[in-house]
């Protein structure tokens, strides 16, 4: 694995905190009701991707999630204000419009998207695997799920798969405890997610998911299987998400002190003492890199809010790589 | 010209693609050693090898997903399904992700595959196993639907689907598998979207498609003899929908019956009977009439089974009734 240097904790500190933020800007726009439709944030579990980020490569490796997805292709290279943009249904998202908080894309970044439909992405990640194996590009897709996804048939189907045809992909699921309202204890005979690759024979594991350099290294080695043509790899990050499944949620679930409890291995707390211990950034620093990251995030409301909406024939013109399609009427 | 039969004419449309285009592959249920369920893709494992004709688990909705991944990623994939009655374990992948990759993303993936395989009934097969999903493919935007009626038209429309960008469902049937025609030997192609007026007419528009057309023609031969002349329309593409052709063979005759081997409720024939209405009231001397099967599951005891289909029978029937005959 790459070395966890100074430099390394630095920019996992400014893009974990702005991650953050640009989920807590997310809120406060949804609450103004200037982004609708569904909205999961990722707070808590902000250690998965900075930890993923440092044990790939971006160039050729290609990442995959469910709908908790908006700073992930942050991290991958997309332009935030685009991303901004995108829940703004502006013309200027990433999807121009069309795709929302659940469905983020990005073909330049190596970003798969962005799913809606529970464990629905699992078969594509192996399929990207599948076409890295097919062109012998060495890349190598991360498989993100939740928890919940993990009860769906795909899941088994595409490990099955994956394992026989040795395809270079590392499946991750975020453990966060609770898929939407149910726990994990409530939904299986069994907790430890992870030994589900135990009967596909895949290599599998358990992480803590609140600690990146954790993190990275599980997936650093998963990677290295996965690229020197060895298959795949099951991780069970065990993390946690602050907010509710999605913004409506009321949380009654589960108690104010179960969320306390966990801040206190906030992932960014976590690398901010590292920092502070090893006096790897002076309080100014470490103040300048907090108002890079509260500038950024309000650039990134203004563009969204600057933008203008899509144009009607947008929605045509993306459905079908035909010109001229010939759709049907739907109003006189 | 040559003749040869369906299978063969979907081997050859497959095979021909995969020698021009390496980003071709062929996955499925016994498509590889086995030669195909219904031998469609016999010789292609010797010619093409494993890497290219691949033999997958049961698993629709996982090996439907992995094609639909790989096609983001650059290959061009045709997965069989043995039969679409089994496409719906693995419907998911077709109507929310290949349907909707391009879209959702603004544009940014085309999702270049092609779902192919049987379907409708084949025999006493029963409930489960005689199911037609056309409307339901064709009722998803993202998707293209074709459905070919004699070996011609499915080599040439196989090897459009092939090469499109956008998704094509192709749908075959058990029961053409050994249809022979005439094929010929050189490269041809026939576009997507684009009916084709299978036997040329002056007093009813009988419109159709699929195996079942073969009872328009049946019927057609016979309302012949009796003096009425059938126009009958292979419409070939079900989305998108050649209704050109349609409304002008209607403007033409005036009277129009469509048969499809579906259930009545909201299916194709009934999309077809809106746009005539809507394109070509005051050319109609009748009231459209179409001809499905019984609005039930289909039966298995042979009796019920031929009762529950539509045959020339009822379609020399509903010719008649638009006639005032």
């Amino acid at each position: 694995m790459k070395k966890v240097t100074k430099e390394v904790y630095l920019k996992w500190y400014e893009d974990m905190l702005f991650w953050r933020k640009f989920e807590d800007k997310l809120a406060a726009v949804y609450i103004q009701q200037k982004v609708r439709g569904f909205l999961h944030l990722y707070n808590g579990q902000e250690a998965v991707l900075a930890g993923t980020l440092h044990a790939i490569d971006p160039s050729k490796d290609k990442l995959i999630t469910a709908y908790r997805n908006h700073v992930q292709p942050i991290g991958m290279g997309v332009d935030p204000r685009k991303v901004m943009a995108e829940l703004y249904g502006k013309a200027t998202g990433t999807s121009h419009g069309l795709g929302g908080s659940m469905h983020i894309f990005s073909k330049e970044h190596n970003f798969y998207g962005g799913h809606g439909i529970v464990g629905g992405q699992i078969p594509l990640g192996a399929g990207l695997a599948f076409g890295d194996k097919y062109f012998e590009t060495g890349g190598v897709t991360l498989c993100y799920m939740g928890d919940g996804a993990v009860r769906q048939g795909s899941l088994h189907e595409t490990f099955n798969m994956a394992m026989n045809w040795k395809l270079p992909v590392v499946f991750i699921c975020e453990n966060n405890g609770y898929a939407m309202g149910t726990s994990v204890e409530r939904t299986a005979n069994h907790q430890e997610i992870w030994k589900l690759g135990l009967g596909y024979e895949m290599p599998c594991g358990p992480v803590d998911g609140m600690n990146p350099v954790k993190v990275a290294e599980a997936i650093s080695e998963a990677v290295e299987r996965a690229r020197s043509g060895e298959g795949p790899t099951f991780l069970e990050m065990k993390t946690y998400r602050y907010r509710g499944h999605s913004m409506s949620d009321a949380q009654h679930y589960r108690t104010k002190d179960e969320v306390e409890e966990y801040k206190k291995i906030d992932p960014i707390t976590q690398v901010l003492d590292v920092i502070k211990e090893n006096n790897y950034a002076t309080e100014e620093e470490i103040k300048a890199m907090d108002k890079r990251v509260k500038d950024l995030v309000k650039e990134c409301e203004q563009f969204a809010e600057e933008s203008p909406f899509p144009e009607k024939n947008i929605m045509y013109d993306v459905v079908y790589d035909q010109e001229n399609y010939p759709f049907l009427p739907h109003k006189l | 010209m040559r003749t040869i039969q369906f299978r063969e004419a979907v081997c050859e449309a497959m095979s021909e693609e995969m020698r021009t285009d390496d980003t071709i592959y062929l996955m499925g249920e016994e498509v590889a050693e086995y030669n195909g369920a219904y031998k469609a893709s016999k010789g292609m494992l010797d010619e093409f090898g494993p890497k290219r004709v691949i033999d997958t688990p049961i698993a629709e909705l996982g090996f439907a997903g992995i094609a639909v991944g790989s096609a983001m990623n650059g290959n061009r994939p045709i997965v069989e399904f043995m039969t679409f009655n089994f496409s719906l374990v693995g419907i998911d992948q077709i109507i929310n992700n290949a349907a909707k990759i391009r879209q959702m993303s603004g544009g940014q993936f085309n999702c270049p595959i092609v779902f192919r395989g049987p379907t409708a009934s084949a025999g006493q097969l029963a409930a489960t196993h005689s199911q037609a999903f056309e409307s339901w493919y064709a009722n998803c935007p993202g998707l293209k639907v074709v459905v070919p009626s004699n070996p011609y038209d499915a080599k040439g429309l196989l090897k459009s689907a092939i090469r499109d960008n956008d998704p094509v469902i192709f749908m075959e049937s058990e029961q053409m598998y050994g249809d022979k025609g005439e094929v010929p030997e050189g490269e041809y192609t026939i576009p997507l979207g684009v009916a084709d007026i299978k036997r040329e007419g002056t007093d009813v528009t009988i419109v159709s498609f699929g195996k079942i057309i073969k009872e328009a023609y049946v019927a057609a031969d016979e309302l012949a003899k009796e003096g009425i002349s059938c126009e009958v329309i292979d419409i070939r593409t079900i989305r998108p929908m050649d209704y050109d052709t349609i409304i002008k063979s209607v403007k033409k005759t005036n009277r129009l019956v469509i048969l499809e081997e579906a259930w009545p409720f909201g299916n194709v024939a009934t999309e077809i009977t809106f746009q005539v209405q809507s394109q070509a009231f005051d050319y109609l001397d009748a009231p459209v009439q179409k001809i499905n099967t019984a609005d039930t599951p289909a039966p298995y005891s042979p009796a019920l089974l031929k009762e529950w289909l539509p045959n020339s029978g009822d379609v020399i029937k509903a010719v008649k009734k638009v006639m005032y005959k």
